[in-house]
This record gives structure tokens, sequence and C-alpha cells, in this order.
């Protein structure tokens, strides 16, 4: 815990962060986490402090811690008088916490004094003075020499007694021997009306006041913590969120401010190739934050599976943190579209933790966060959503902001899924976390000729080169399958537009090879009629060329025939002629 | 149960706790103080002339010092000094402060009813 103690403390003006004047004023650990770090150390040391707040906002339980602490770690040993509660209630009490408190009686760390007082059973008659409680009080510091002490709360004496003037002068001489024996006091109230407490111990107590808060929004309680006054030293002034679990107080967050996280040029798989490839290739650097927002049923927890699995098949551990689903149902989901978680989980680097997020104020889950963290190390750490994780106030976005800052802190890649309500800005994030994250994807409803396609699209995505185009994405029986956009000259389709517009194209090819076939033919065909022309013409060529020939025979056979027919009349004429 | 009026005579006939009649009880008081001081002192003298008024002969007063002894202010739930407890007879009265209101001593002692 000193090391937490050195830490600086979230949200605090700057300036203000490193101490300086702060560590003149000696202080006492608490050693409950967080609160050293809003005090810078803890609470001032031999001097009281005032723990106020309401019935059941844990003002015992603190008071408790700080001396179970002071008396286990700090070598402190510590004195409890308590006005309300026997010590056997109070040691069961806190024992379900886990203090051996009777363990530390015996040791001799802790002493307990129940002071009681019935106003029934008591008459005064006449002047009188508190010596009793400090002849207790005194016994109960010395049985084990204790450095701390617990009034807790001193304020039912006023109920005991009628004597206001001699209690309150009584009250303040109490404070005095206090101080003057450096004890660091703690001293409970409860909370009044309009002031700190009933009583106004305020007033007695000037050093240091803690406020404890105990409200219920929506039927979601959360607890608050505020340091209304630390004289002397800096100090938180915000309203912290507090819990109390199976390991007593905590105080959100164990964040620091600073934006000084180292950074990674390492990549991690989305689980998704081509989602990888819009990312510029290698997907998102580890130790990112990652916003994956769309409206109901877009697909934004496939996306978040398919990034779970791919942390595990790279053998990381990867916390699954499900407000939606139980882990079954995630289970058998995520079998459907091809993802089996049951191998991881049985493997152990998978960790998947339901709850409902009503079950708890929005503190208990980020502490569940925390704690979740710190035992697993995960690699990889999916929130799904955190839209349902609390009611969307200042505080939400504010814790929200830290809890990020502390994954990023410990190098934890997380990936964010968030539900946009509909009918609102894609873009806006209710949280206003945007500006943490450093990779956001949008998957968003494409509506268009009466069907709902599924678009994603990456908003941002710092220091990498990512693609500005939209993708038209598919969840298949084995997972999710990016599609290459159409972009046509009607613009970009989706759905059965992209795949009419398809086949319209595949139509007109077909018809285009048909008509181009079709003319190949005619033009064969009337090539071949040309060639069975030219064959006629040579046929009826060579017909002609037997004719010439047959011509000329017979022209030959005629001359030869006229020749002797004139040969033979001259001869039958000759006789007559010649001589 | 108390007696009305008494001035140490036995005129009170009811039984009380023990059976007893409140005449023939028998009273054990502690008186609380922490270190020698005038309340304490006051205290103990108007708790003697209480004592010997009422119940004469039947009393017994113990002094405790918690400065001495520190651990039996724990034990008997000690706040205010000085304190008168009566152990007897039952059930366990407080009385505090130097006991100069007599009226309210003998309320608290229930030798007197809170209405007189």
């Amino acid at each position: 815990m000193n090391d937490l103690a050195n830490g600086r403390a979230p949200l605090v003006t700057a300036g203000a962060a490193n101490g300086g004047p702060a560590s003149a004023l000696p202080k006492a650990p608490t050693g409950i986490a967080g609160l050293d770090e809003i005090t810078f150390g803890g609470l001032p040391r031999g001097r009281p402090t005032l723990v106020c707040g309401g019935p059941g906002c844990g003002k015992t339980l603190l008071a408790m811690e700080f001396l179970v602490h002071g008396a286990m770690r700090y070598d402190e040993p510590g004195a409890y008088v308590t006005f309300e509660e026997s010590e056997d209630e109070l040691a069961q009490n806190v024992r379900s916490l886990g203090f051996d408190v009777d363990a530390l009686v015996a040791q001799g760390k802790l002493a307990f004094d129940y002071v009681h007082v019935d106003p029934r059973e008591i008459e005064e008659t006449g002047e009188y003075d508190l010596e009793g409680l400090f002849v207790r009080l005194g016994l109960a510091i010395e049985t084990v020499g204790a450095r701390r002490v617990v009034l807790d709360t001193i304020e039912s004496l006023f109920g005991g007694f009628t004597n206001m003037a001699l209690l309150r002068s009584e009250l303040r001489r109490l404070f005095r021997w206090l101080k003057e024996r450096d004890l660091t006091v703690v001293i409970t109230g409860e909370r009044g009306d309009g002031t700190l407490t009933r009583q106004g111990l305020e007033e007695y107590v000037s050093d240091c006041v803690i406020l404890l808060d105990h409200r219920v929004t929506e039927q979601v309680s959360t607890r608050r913590l505020r340091v209304v006054k630390y004289r002397g030293t800096s100090h938180g002034t915000n309203e912290y969120p507090f819990l109390i679990d199976a390991d007593g107080i905590s105080v959100l967050p164990v964040t620091s401010v600073a934006l000084d996280h180292r950074v990674s040029d390492e990549r991690v798989s989305s689980g998704i190739p081509r989602l990888d490839a819009m990312l510029g290739g290698g997907g998102f650097y580890r130790g990112s934050s990652i916003l994956v927002s769309g409206t109901a049923g877009s697909g934004k927890s496939t996306i978040a599976a398919h990034f779970a699995d791919a942390m595990c098949r790279a053998g990381e551990r990867c916390l699954v943190l499900a407000f939606e689903e139980s882990r079954d149902q995630i289970v058998r989901n995520m079998r459907s579209v091809g993802i089996d978680f049951s191998a991881h989980l049985a493997s152990g680097l998978l960790t998947i933790e339901a709850s409902r997020p009503s079950l708890y104020g929005l503190e208990m889950h980020l502490a569940q966060i925390h704690r979740g963290v710190g035992r697993l190390r995960p690699s990889a750490v999916v929130i799904d959503p955190i839209s349902n994780l609390g009611i969307n106030t200042l505080d939400t976005s504010a814790m929200l902001l830290r809890l990020i800052d502390y994954l990023k802190s410990e190098g934890v890649t997380a990936m964010f899924v968030s539900l946009t309500a509909g009918g609102k800005a894609l873009e806006a994030t209710e949280f206003g976390v945007s500006s943490l994250i450093d990779t956001w994807l949008v998957l968003r409803d494409i509506e268009a000729a009466g069907e709902r396609n599924r678009g994603l699209y990456v908003i941002k995505s710092r220091g990498m080169h990512h693609s500005n185009q939209i993708r038209e994405f598919l969840i298949t029986s084995h997972g999710i399958e990016l599609l290459e956009v159409y972009a046509g000259p009607d613009g970009v389709l989706t759905g059965s537009l992209r795949s009419s517009q398809e086949a319209r194209e595949r139509a007109a090819t077909l018809a285009r090879e048909q008509e181009q076939q079709r003319r190949q033919r005619d033009l064969a065909s009337r090539r071949a009629v040309l060639e069975a022309q030219i064959k006629a013409l040579q046929h009826e060529a060579s017909t002609l060329d037997a004719e010439i020939a047959h011509e000329s025979i017979q022209y030959a056979s005629a001359t030869d025939t006229i020749e002797r027919e004139r040969r033979a009349a001259a001869r039958r004429r000759g006789g007559e002629e010649s001589a | 149960m108390s007696i009305e009026g008494a001035n140490g005579q036995h005129a009170g006939s009811q039984p009380d706790d023990g059976g007893l009649s409140a005449a023939e009880q028998h009273w054990e008081l502690r008186l609380y103080t922490a270190g020698h001081t005038p309340k304490s002192v006051r205290a103990f003298n108007n708790l003697k002339r209480i004592c010997e008024e009422h119940m004469p002969g039947r009393y017994q007063i113990e002094v405790i010092d918690l400065m001495r002894n520190p651990r039996l202010a724990k034990e008997d739930q000690i706040v205010a000094i000085p304190t008168v407890v009566r152990k007897l007879p039952q059930p366990l009265r407080k009385i505090i402060g130097d006991l100069s209101d007599t009226e309210r001593t003998l309320v608290g002692l229930q030798l007197r009813s809170r209405s007189s």
C-alpha cells in the first residue's frame, strides 16, 4: 500500500498532486485502498479525524479497517471504543470481512471497550463528569500501547445524559486529552439534518473530516466518499465512489490521472482478417482501447467475441465481463457463429464474468473489473456493454474515464461494447468516452429496399492507417465475414440490392456473350453459304470448261465433215469443171 | 414497590422481588469515584446521609476508586463520575452526580416514585 500512497490521486487539480507542503504533515496510512491516495498518505497523525455519514454508510467499517490495518501492517496497535454495538457484535460484523479481531485482541494489538449508556437506568442527581470514560479509554490504550483510537459513535453519549453543556465541555476535554497523547483518532458521527453530524461534532474535530454517503439512484445504490476538509494538506476534493465487499472498503479509483502510460507498437488481431486489413493490416494496438458501438442487433457482441477468441487463440488471457447474457448463453450463441469458447474456458485463458448491471451500483462493477484485472492479469478485457453499466450521469462518465485510464495504464487491450439507443446519432457515445478511445468501430444498419443489412466502418483509429470504407458484413455460421464493398456507378450497394445489381450485371454479361456467339454463328453460316456458292460457281466453271472442250471438238469434227463434204462435192463437180 | 414517605419506619408491607418486605431489604450500594475529588466526597456524604435516613443498619456502601481499579469501570459500565450503583435490591439502578439533589436521588434509588 505504500507504493499507492506515494502515487498520485486521480483527478486532483494540477500542482496539488505532488504533495509539496503536504509531506510536512505526518500522516497515518489507513491501509484502505484508494483512501490513502485521496488523502496523500492517510489521516493526520496525532489528530482526530471525523468520519460522518448516514446510517449504514460504512463509518464503523472504515474505522475498524483503520485500526485493523494499523495493527497488522503498520505496527500501530489500536483501541476501539464502541458506543453502539457490543464487542461481540462488532467482532462478528467484521469477521465476515475477513478480519480476525479476536486474534488481534489475543496478540495484544487491539483493545475493545463497549461503553453502554442507557438513560432508562440512570438518574442524574447533581454535578458529575465523564471521568469514567477517560479511565476506560486510558485503560484500553494502555493495555495495548495504542497509537490509534476509534470512538464509534461518541454521539450516543448525547442520548444518555441530559446536561448538554457539561457533555460538550467534557468532549472538548476528551479531544484535548487525546491530542496530548499524540493519538491518531477516528471519530464517527451520524449525519444530521443539514449538518455534518447531529451533535455538531465537527466543531471539535477541525483537522480532517470525511463524509460518507450512501444514496440510491434509480434503485441502484452507490456509496460515495468525500474528504470535506483536511487542514494543512492538499487532498482530492471529489466525491469518490467506494464499495464494501468481501475484502472490506475500497475507494475508487486506484488510477493515476497522468497520461504517462507506456504504449506499444505491437498489434493484436481483431480475429477478423478483413477487419485487420481495414486497420492498416495488423489489427489493434496492444494496450489500446477499442469502442464498438452500434444499434441493437448490429453484431457488436459477435465482433467482441471474435476478438476474445483471437486473444485466446494467441495464448493470451482474456476477461469478458458480460452484463447482458449469462456465461452459458454466450458460449451457446457464439457457437452458432462458429466461435467455440468452451475450449478457452477449459484452458483457463478465457474468463467470463456475467452479472446483471442493475444488481450492484456502478462502483461495484468497476471494482469488480479492477479486482478481475488485478487477479487474472489478462491481456485483454471485453466489457459488453458499457452502456448498461450505469445511469447516464456525469460521475458515471468520470468513472468510466478512470476505468479506461486504469486499463491503459495496465497495458490491457480493452474492448468496450456500447449500445447506441435507437434514434440517437451513431457517433454519440453516452459517456463521452470517445476522447479516450483509440479505435472506434461503428456498426450500423443500412436499411434499403425493405431489408436491413449490417455495415461496419472505422470512425477513427489512432496511429494507424485505416480504411474509410463502409464494409458490409455478414454473420455466418463460421463467424463474421466482411464483404467487398460494391461500389458501382449506382453508389455503394448492400444486401440484396448489391446481389440484385450483381445479378443484373451477370445477366447483361450473359446476354452480351450470347449475342456474340449468335453473331459468330451468323458470320460462320454466311461464310459457309459463301463457300457453297464458291463451290457451285467452281462447278459451273468446270462445266463450262467441259462444254468449251466439247464445243471445240464438235467444231473440229464439223469443220472436218464440211471439208470432206466440200471435197466430195468438188470431186463430183470436178469431173465436169476441171475437165 | 417503593416506600412512600417511609421515614425509616416499617410502613411498607408490599412484597418485593426478594419476597421480603421493603423494610427488611438489605441494600448493597457502590459508589464509583476517580480519585479523591470534592465531588466524590460530597457524593459519599450525601449517600451516607440518605441511607441513614431511609435504611439505617440495612445498607452497605462500597467505594470504588477507578484510578486504582480501572478495570471495574469497564465491567460495571461506568461512564460518569461519581456514580452510585444499586446492586441490591434488584433491579440494578445507576445514579450519577454528587447526589446533592435529594429528591432525584430518592427517585433514582426507587425510594420514591417519580411523580411525587
